[in-house]
């Protein structure tokens, strides 16, 4: 329960982070808060043989709120946003779901980008990027490229990052009027990883739900808003269009019920809250 | 741009509870175990090393985090606070220990010194915090033997005397 041996470079500057790692390439990991690497590390599912830390890179640091997206550096950790007392108004969903990322514990040196570059099926936040149609800002020595989330996440714990790109920021759209956005989540406890998750997001007639927890990776449905005809048909497709399984926490039958009714109270919720 | 080597140690130096201390270092090595076999710095526990029970919990400029998530080398120059910390002489508790002496909030006190920690960072940053928030900080510890139930018991006495002095 020990890392493996890496070099270990702290990266002053952007160029010089990028420069690094595209000389390593694969070999390398980016280190930023650490709270899904190190995991990984301490169980020796990586092997990086050199690891390029980036919070010492101001320009990754800030989060940008000016225009019409929140546009959160690679550096940003989560309990940045979380203490903003301006994120419920800024994107009501991604303050909703931030408490439910690991631990206050974990939260106060984990990153918001680390945690979509690790792209667990279950976590949070690649559900709220999902959800809310975000993007993945990557960057190379040799190019910047601009992924949406769903062209970002390509399975289980895997994404369309190249050896020698790193996520520089993500952007979520701000709140939009007449917009009611919730989050909810099943889990054992408080703080694990989720059995499902539900993100919605609804907009008069449009209501759109993503789900974590059951498929590879977050999954986005089109559903019929709350009260319209078609409701229950629609998310009784959805449920089973994510292929659950049955593991040690739960079986594919109990989360396809919770696709099913976490998710119609998830919409509802959203409603509700509509601004 | 620096590069520790894998192949040898590095010199890390950080203020841990006020006082600075340095070291080698791996860049591999965890800060528990820089805390532990390096500094022997022992109040703080190591339980899953892998972020899940809590016990490895320190204040890492000033908020609480995972020592067995933390590499020595990520903290050169910041301030870290363990359960050594917490007591204002050798041979007094603080408020928040006294507390878990009296209601009975460890038994085998492999948990302590993280949950420790984290409550007293709460209290400090949040003296008013409901039950709930405490409870939610709490989860992010786990203890085999409580049952948690004294835990919270002391956390709320503690809270009600820390209360107390600063209205005095
Ligand atoms: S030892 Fe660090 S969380 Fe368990
Ligand atoms: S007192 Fe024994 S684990 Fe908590």
């Amino acid at each position: 329960m020990k890392p493996a041996r890496f070099d270990y470079v702290a990266a002053a500057s952007a160029e010089e982070a990028l420069e690094a790692l595209a000389q390593e390439g694969g070999n390398a990991r980016i280190l930023a808060g650490g709270q899904s690497l190190l995991p990984m590390l301490n169980m020796r599912l990586a092997r990086p043989t050199v690891l390029i830390d980036i919070m010492g890179v101001d320009e990754w640091r800030a989060v940008d709120r000016d225009g019409d997206v929140l546009r959160i550096g690679a550096a940003v950790r989560q309990v940045a946003l979380e203490q903003d007392p301006d994120l419920a108004r800024f994107q009501p969903l991604l303050a909703a779901a931030l408490p439910w990322v690991g631990h206050p514990q974990t939260r106060s040196r984990g990153t918001v980008c680390g945690s979509i570059a690790h792209a667990d099926p279950s976590a949070e936040l690649p559900l709220v990027l999902v959800a809310l149609g975000g993007t993945v800002h990557l960057r190379s020595r040799r190019r910047k490229r601009v992924l949406s989330a769903q062209n970002f996440f390509t399975g289980m714990m895997s994404t369309a990052r190249e050896d020698d790109e790193l996520i520089e920021a993500i952007a979520l759209p701000k709140a939009r009027t007449r917009t009611g956005y919730a989050f909810r989540e099943v889990a054992r406890r408080h703080g694990d990883f989720a059995i499902v998750a539900c993100a919605a997001v609804v907009n008069g007639v449009r209501a759109q739900l993503a789900v974590g927890g059951v498929a590879d990776r977050p999954a986005l449905c089109e559903l019929p808003a709350p009260g319209a005809a078609g409701l229950d048909e629609a998310l009784d497709d959805f449920a089973w269009s994510l292929e659950a399984r049955d593991d040690l926490h739960a079986t594919a039958r109990y989360r396809r019920e919770l696709v099913r009714r976490l998710g119609r109270t998830t919409l509802e919720e959203a409603v509700r809250c509509r601004a | 741009m620096p590069r520790l080597s894998a192949d040898c140690r590095h010199m890390v130096s950080f203020t841990l509870n006020g006082a600075p201390v340095s070291g080698e270092a791996e860049p591999r090595m965890l800060l528990s175990d820089f805390l532990r076999y390096v500094v022997g710095a022992t109040g703080t526990h190591v339980g899953c090393e892998h972020g899940l029970c809590g016990a490895c919990t320190v204040e890492i400029d000033g908020q609480p985090g995972r020592a067995c998530l933390t590499l020595a080398v990520q903290v050169r120059g910041a301030q870290i606070r363990t359960v050594e910390g917490l007591a204002p002489a050798p041979d007094r508790l603080s408020v928040l220990q006294e507390c878990f002496r009296e209601h009975h909030g460890l038994q085998c006190g492999f948990c302590t010194p993280g949950i420790l920690v984290t409550l007293d960072a709460l209290l400090r940053d949040n003296p008013a915090a409901s039950e709930p928030e405490i409870r939610e900080a709490l989860a992010g510890h786990l203890c085999r033997c409580t049952g948690y139930v004294s835990i919270m018991r002391a956390a709320l006495a503690a809270q009600q005397r820390l209360g107390k002095k600063t209205d005095a």
